[in-house]
């Protein structure tokens, strides 16, 4: 069966798995709850592979055409198609969606066995992965939308999954308005483009796009514009500055769905649609611009904030911020293809580390905070061996995925913007601080913790496996970038070509303008690396070799701690410079003026003139015939008098 | 030859003298009998058009009152009777139901 014309079953799967839990696995056991979520998603990722297999078949750079199913709104001259479509950045997505997909689903069979809402948390997923399919399948930006909000309403759902705890549900209401900023940019994005274009299809956009002519540089036409409401939408679901904000709050949320939805697959849409709308953004010099300076800004941002957190999921959760940084990086330094790798490896080791805090958070029986961890590398070996193989895969330890990624991310950004490019290298050594705190903290040291209360124990099979699957996929899954640092073929790079035909140009543009340099840009390769191992061994000095300095120096320099443990009190500056006033604008004259005055007033104005003149009138009707016989005789006098002055 | 028009004028006359009886009246007798009394007056302006006329029309319709009048009668008067029983009174003014 040619599968690659029947993609619609790969979303469709794992919808039938949600919609069965959702509605009959109120009855079923625990046990067939999880059957079908995991079965569901095991075919998705079976078919992915098919799909991959397949497509790997066609002759090579041949990328088939898109199919429609059905055409979903057909008005005029619009038209937008239930179609989907493969090509080489697809097949990327997908193995990834649908494989870290189904190691966090066979994580969460084991990390949410307890929990009352068993079925509740796997629908949901399974949902979460219908919708994902969706966005990275679809062939137009209407249906790429539709997966877009998918993931987005299923964000929200998951992060509110503990919906007694309020804090859970602020987080989720959280998520879903910032989100909404960015959507709502999006959205005017594709209706620009519509205006523009005539036509929501890939391709028929993005080609037309890469043949226009390129806006000039400082100035926003067409182009332009669409690119920045394009991301918009994309710093709103990739927690970019400004709109980050409800990232880190997300980690309300169970620690599975953070790994999944939150580091690994939804917050990386925003990536993944900005590279597939390259062609436009290639011809939007302003808005690459834009791109990169808000992709350093976040990572380094971000990173400095996960310097002083103390609960373990908020720091992965900035260091998710700032990864995600490095990837608009990329982008708008135009190494497309870079931050998709950076993508992948990051869902990898990411995925990796959540899945890991996770089950430190499981053996610690529910605590997150690192102060109360401590010395638990014995007692739980081999969550501190798999985090610990994250960890030197995000600090870009030379040969391990990470180093690849975001080697060739800072590369390029040298290459092209060498103030971009030092700042990201110094997010890479804060990166490399934070993440070793983080492990020197949780395993390392004295136990903080109060072990009458404190059962410590390793996690079940169910939950180790996959931490083992992404420990190797951490380690090994940027080796096909390997060969390029010998000056070799960059696989990944080559493989990608078809899709980035039109963004290999500038970036060769660039590499020849600087091949002067050469000998210069070898040598900057290890500047990464070094940078990562200086924060190792600052983190190394500070956690392990003096314990107590850090508190010393927290109180030295208390000013600049407070600053970044308040995380730059952007919540507050947000909730005195925007939510307040909208609040005070929604009471005192939306709800007070405009709802209460003129909206009610106007209702209640029809009902008061009708009730009075209905009272007036109902005076007439006495119910004495006599002076209804009165009034009969008044109008025929009237009606008579009138016919004889017309007549005259 | 007496003119038509007296004819007519005697028909206005009790016409409206039925009319005001009819307003002013309140036993619900004297207010039936104003009825009859409007009714008569138009028979009478029927039947002077018909003579003046030379047409038949009007006299045949005289008819056709006079057996409405009659009909009635009959119903008014079972009212009458059925309003008297019921509310010991005669009076309009205690007869306003109509408005519920």
């Amino acid at each position: 069966m040619p599968i690659l014309s029947y993609l619609w079953i790969l979303p469709v799967l794992p919808l039938l798995g949600a919609a069965a839990n959702g509605i009959f696995g109120g009855r079923w056991p625990k046990s067939v709850v999880s059957a079908v979520a995991l079965s569901s998603t095991t075919l998705a990722f079976l078919g992915a592979l098919a799909v991959v297999s397949q497509f790997l078949s066609l002759p090579s750079g041949t990328i088939p055409p898109p199919v429609s199913y059905f055409t979903w709104i057909s008005a005029g001259g619009f038209r937008a198609d239930f179609a989907m479509q493969v090509d080489h950045l697809t097949v990327i997505m997908l193995l990834v969606v649908t494989g870290v997909g189904l190691l966090i689903h066979i994580y969460s069979t084991g990390y949410m066995h307890d929990d009352p809402g068993y079925r509740r948390f796997f629908s949901y997923l399974n949902l979460f992965m219908f919708f994902m399919l969706i966005l990275i399948l679809a062939a137009n930006y209407l249906l790429m939308f539709v997966g877009w909000e998918g993931v987005g309403l299923c964000s929200y759902l998951l992060i509110g999954f503990f919906f007694l705890k309020k804090s859970a549900t602020n987080a989720g209401n959280k998520a879903f308005w910032v989100n909404r900023i960015g959507d709502f940019g999006f959205l005017l994005g594709v209706l620009l483009i519509f205006r523009t274009f005539g036509s929501l299809n890939f391709a028929d956009v993005l080609p037309r796009a890469a043949g226009m002519a390129s806006d000039a540089p400082g100035q926003i036409g067409t182009l332009t514009a669409i690119a920045l409401l394009l991301f918009v939408g994309a710093a709103g679901k990739s927690a970019q500055l400004p709109l980050y904000v409800w990232l880190p709050d997300a980690m309300e949320g169970p620690t599975p769905v953070s790994a999944l939805i939150h580091a690994a697959t939804m917050v990386t849409a925003g990536v993944y649609m900005v590279v597939r709308s390259h062609a436009i953004f290639l011809n939007a010099p302003l808005a690459m611009q834009v791109v990169a300076i808000v992709g350093c800004a976040t990572a380094l941002f971000a990173a400095t904030i996960g310097l002083v957190q103390t609960d373990i999921k908020k720091v992965l959760a900035y260091s998710t911020v700032s990864q995600l940084g490095y990837m608009f990086l990329a982008c708008g330094v135009g190494a497309f293809g870079a931050g998709v790798f950076h993508l992948m490896t990051h869902a990898f080791f990411k995925g990796l580390l959540f899945l890991a805090a996770g089950s430190v958070i499981h053996a610690m029986g529910g605590e997150q905070d690192m102060r109360k961890m401590g010395g638990l590398r014995k007692k739980i070996p081999v969550t501190f061996w798999t985090m610990l193989m994250g960890t030197l895969a995000i600090a870009g330890t030379p040969g391990f995925s990470g180093f690849f990624s975001k080697d060739e991310i800072l590369d390029e950004a040298l290459k092209v913007n060498p103030v971009l490019g030092w700042l990201g290298v110094l997010a890479a050594g804060l990166t490399s601080f934070y993440m070793f705190r983080l492990i020197f903290l949780t395993f390392f040291g004295k136990e903080r913790y109060d072990e009458h209360h404190v059962h410590v124990h390793e996690s079940p099979k169910s939950m180790t496996i996959p931490l083992s699957i992404l420990a190797v996929l951490s380690v090994a899954g940027g080796w096909m970038a390997a060969p390029a640092l010998m000056g070799g073929v960059n696989h990944f790079q080559h493989f990608l070509a078809p899709v980035l035909s039109s963004a290999a140009e500038p970036a060769t543009a660039a590499v020849a303008e600087s091949s002067g340099d050469a000998g210069i840009l070898q040598a900057l390769v290890g500047v990464p690396v070094i940078a990562g191992l200086l924060g190792f061994l600052l983190a190394w000095w500070l956690y392990i070799k003096s314990p107590e300095t850090p508190a010393s120096l927290a109180e030295s320099l208390s000013g600049p701690y407070k600053l970044l443990y308040g995380k730059y009190f952007i919540d507050e500056i947000y909730q005195a410079a925007i939510v307040r006033p909208l609040v005070w604008i929604s009471e005192n004259v939306l709800w007070h003026v405009v709802d209460e005055r003129a909206i009610d007033g106007t209702v209640n104005g029809v009902a008061t003139v009708s009730r009075e003149t209905g009272d007036r009138l109902r005076r007439a009707s006495t119910g004495n015939i006599r002076s209804y016989a009165t009034w009969i005789v008044l109008g025929v006098v009237v009606f008579t008098s009138l016919l004889l002055w017309m007549v005259d | 030859m007496v003119p038509t028009s007296y004819y007519l004028v005697l028909s206005a006359i009790l016409f409206g003298l039925g009319v005001v009886a009819f307003i002013f009246k309140r036993n619900i007798l004297t207010v039936f009998m104003s009825i009859e009394l409007m009714l008569n007056a138009v028979n009478l302006a029927f039947v002077t058009f018909s003579r003046s006329l030379g047409q038949l029309q009007g006299q045949i319709f005289v008819f056709f009152v006079i057996v409405v009048a009659a009909a009635e009668a009959a119903v008014g008067l079972a009212i009458i009777i059925l309003i008297h029983r019921n509310r010991r009174t005669l009076d309009v003014e205690n007869v306003d139901s109509l408005k519920d």
